[in-house]
C-alpha cells in the first residue's frame, strides 16, 4: 500500500512559492521515491530548477518515511538550513506535510498532489485499492472493491454502461461488476449478486476521521 | 386512465420522453406536451440527461401536469444525497407527480460539467427502497412522515448485452430492483424482437410489466453512432442499410419503428418511445404502429 502522488506543474509550484525566495526542499524515501515524484533524483532536479528560476535553495533532505516520527529528527538535523529558509517545499505526500507541520511553523508548500492510496499492479501502474470507507465489503464482492473499482462506487450491481466488460467512462478499464461477477462465479457464490446492500453509512466516524487505540 | 391503472389492468401502455432544455425557455416543452397529451399515457421527464446541466425534471414534470400530460419523473442518484432525493420525492408528490423512474445516472465526466462531484449516495436499488419506505410513511432513517405519498415506481434495464456476464448482471440487478419495489420496467432501446422475446422469457418470473424501449432511426449514421457509443444498443446491419438506401429517411425511420412496435407488442405490456428530438413525430409512429 502506498500513497500515490503526482507532481504539480512547474507553474503551480512557482505560484505556490511566490514571495518565498529561500526554499528548503524535503523529499520522501518511501512512496514518492517509488512513484518518482519526490525521491532523491526528483529533489535534486527540483533544486536545480528552482535555482534557475532565481530561488535560493538553503538545503534539501530526503526523509526515509516522511509520515512517521523520523521526520522530527530530520527537521532537527537540518535546523540551521530550515531556519534560514522562508518555507519548506514538500515533495512527500500530504501525510508528510501534516507530519512536518507538527515541528515547523514556517509555510510548507506541497510540490505534489496526493491522489489516492493504491497498489502497484504491474511495474509503473498504480491502482486505487481502498477508499478507507470503514465498512469493508470485500468478503461479499470476491475481493474486488466496488467503491474504488467502479467509477460510481455502486454496491448493488453495475449500471447500464458496460461495453464488452469495459466501463463506458474509460474503455481501457474493466467494469468492476463484471470482474466481481466472474470471480463470484469461480467461487460458486453468485447468490451474493442478488443480495440487497443498504445505503452506505457515511457517518462511521465523524469527519475528519480519527481513532484512539487504547 | 393513469399509467398505473393502465398497466395494472393489463392494457398496453404507451410512454414517450420529454427532455428539458438548457435555459428557462419552456416553449418547446409546452408544445410537446400539448401535442402528446392525448396520444400517450405518460411521458418520462429526463433528469440532466447525459450529465448535461439543464432545466430540472421536477419543474418540467410540473409543467406537463399543468398541460394535461402525465409525467414519469426521472430521478438519478448522480447529483443529490439521500436527504435531497427524499425531499424532492415529497415535493414531487405534493406537486401531483405520481410516477417515478429510479436511475443511477450517467457520470458527470460524460457531461458538460466534467469536474463536478459525483454523489451516488444512493443507487437505483436503494432509491427504489427509499421510495417504498416513503410510500409506507417513513423516511429511510426510520422517522415517521406526516402525510405519505403513494408513488408508482419504475426502473430500467438493458435488454441486449455483449457478454454473458453483462447479461447476467443486468438480470440480477433487475431482480434487485423489483425486490426493492419497482412496479414497472422500461428498457433500453431494442431493435430485435427475437432477442427481446428471449429477454422477456428470462424475466417473466418477476411478474412486472415491461415497456419495450424504442428509438426511431433518423439516419444510418445515427444507427452506427449508437452501435459504437451507446451501451446495450445494437441496431442490425439490415436496418442500417435500409436507412442508408431510403430516399425519404424520415418516413423510413418512422416505418421501421412502427414495424418493430408491432412485433414487440405481443411480447410485453407497453412501449416506451424515445424520440430524441423527434417528439413531434411520436403521433405518426403510434398511428403507423396501429396503437
Amino acid at each position: 500500500m502506498k500513497s500515490i502522488t503526482r507532481q504539480k506543474s512547474p507553474e503551480d509550484i512557482q505560484q505556490g512559492l511566490s514571495g518565498l525566495d529561500r526554499v528548503f526542499i524535503v523529499g520522501c524515501g518511501t512512496c514518492t521515491t517509488m512513484t518518482h515524484t519526490g525521491g532523491i533524483d526528483e529533489v535534486v532536479a527540483m533544486k536545480e530548477r528552482l535555482q534557475e528560476q532565481g530561488k535560493r535553495v538553503t538545503g534539501f533532505t530526503v526523509i526515509p518515511t516522511a509520515c512517521d516520527d523520523m521526520t522530527e529528527l530530520a527537521m532537527k538535523e537540518n535546523g540551521p538550513a530550515i531556519s534560514s529558509a522562508d518555507c519548506i517545499l514538500s515533495m512527500s505526500c500530504a501525510l508528510g506535510v501534516h507530519r512536518m507541520n507538527l515541528y515547523i511553523g514556517k509555510p510548507i508548500i506541497p510540490a505534489v498532489d496526493t491522489l489516492f492510496i493504491g497498489i502497484e499492479d504491474s511495474p509503473g501502474y498504480f491502482r486505487e485499492a481502498c477508499a478507507q470507507c470503514g465498512q469493508c465489503l470485500l468478503g461479499e464482492t470476491a475481493g474486488i472493491c466496488p467503491i474504488t473499482a467502479c467509477h460510481k462506487g455502486l454496491v448493488n450491481g453495475p449500471c447500464g454502461g458496460t461495453n464488452n466488460g469495459r466501463c463506458e467512462v474509460d474503455k481501457e478499464k474493466d467494469c468492476a461488476w463484471t470482474l466481481i461477477y466472474n470471480r463470484l462465479k469461480e467461487q460458486d457464490r453468485l447468490d451474493l449478486m442478488r443480495k440487497y446492500q443498504p445505503p452506505r453509512n457515511h457517518h462511521v466516524t465523524l469527519a475528519p476521521r480519527s481513532l484512539r487505540i487504547q | 386512465m393513469s399509467l398505473k391503472s393502465k398497466l395494472e389492468s393489463g392494457k398496453f401502455a404507451i410512454t414517450c420522453e420529454v427532455g428539458p432544455l438548457k435555459g428557462t425557455d419552456i416553449t418547446e416543452v409546452e408544445e410537446a406536451a400539448a401535442l402528446l397529451k392525448d396520444k400517450v399515457d405518460a411521458a418520462n421527464v429526463t433528469d440532466q440527461q447525459s450529465s448535461v446541466m439543464r432545466l430540472g425534471s421536477l419543474a418540467t414534470s410540473g409543467i406537463l401536469i399543468n398541460k394535461g400530460l402525465e409525467p414519469i419523473y426521472q430521478m438519478t442518484c448522480r447529483d443529490r444525497n439521500r436527504i435531497a432525493l427524499q425531499s424532492d420525492l415529497l415535493s414531487a408528490w405534493v406537486m401531483g407527480i405520481r410516477n417515478v423512474l429510479a436511475l443511477t445516472g450517467d457520470l458527470p465526466a460524460l457531461g458538460d460539467h466534467p469536474a463536478a462531484k459525483p454523489v451516488y449516495d444512493l443507487d437505483s436499488v436503494t432509491l427504489l427502497h427509499a421510495i417504498g419506505r416513503l410510500n409506507a410513511g417513513f423516511d429511510i432513517a426510520g422517522n415517521e412522515l406526516k402525510g405519505k405519498p403513494a408513488f408508482f415506481a419504475g426502473a430500467v434495464v438493458k435488454v441486449d448485452s455483449d457478454t454473458e456476464a453483462s447479461m447476467e448482471l443486468q438480470i440480477a440487478k433487475l431482480e434487485r430492483k423489483v425486490a426493492a419495489g419497482a412496479k414497472f420496467i422500461q428498457t433500453q432501446a431494442v431493435y430485435s424482437a427475437d432477442s427481446f422475446g428471449k429477454f422477456m422469457k428470462r424475466v417473466a418470473k418477476l411478474k412486472v410489466p415491461v415497456l419495450a424501449g424504442v428509438i426511431p432511426l433518423k439516419s444510418a449514421g445515427m444507427a452506427r453512432f449508437m452501435n459504437k457509443n451507446v451501451s446495450g444498443v445494437l441496431v442490425p446491419e439490415e436496418l442500417i442499410e435500409k436507412m442508408a438506401d431510403a430516399e425519404d429517411k424520415t418516413a423510413t425511420g418512422i416505418q421501421i419503428c412502427a414495424d418493430l412496435i408491432k412485433k414487440l407488442k405481443p411480447l410485453c405490456q407497453g412501449v416506451h418511445i424515445m424520440a430524441i428530438g423527434w417528439e413531434k413525430k411520436v403521433p405518426s409512429i403510434i398511428q403507423a404502429a396501429g396503437l
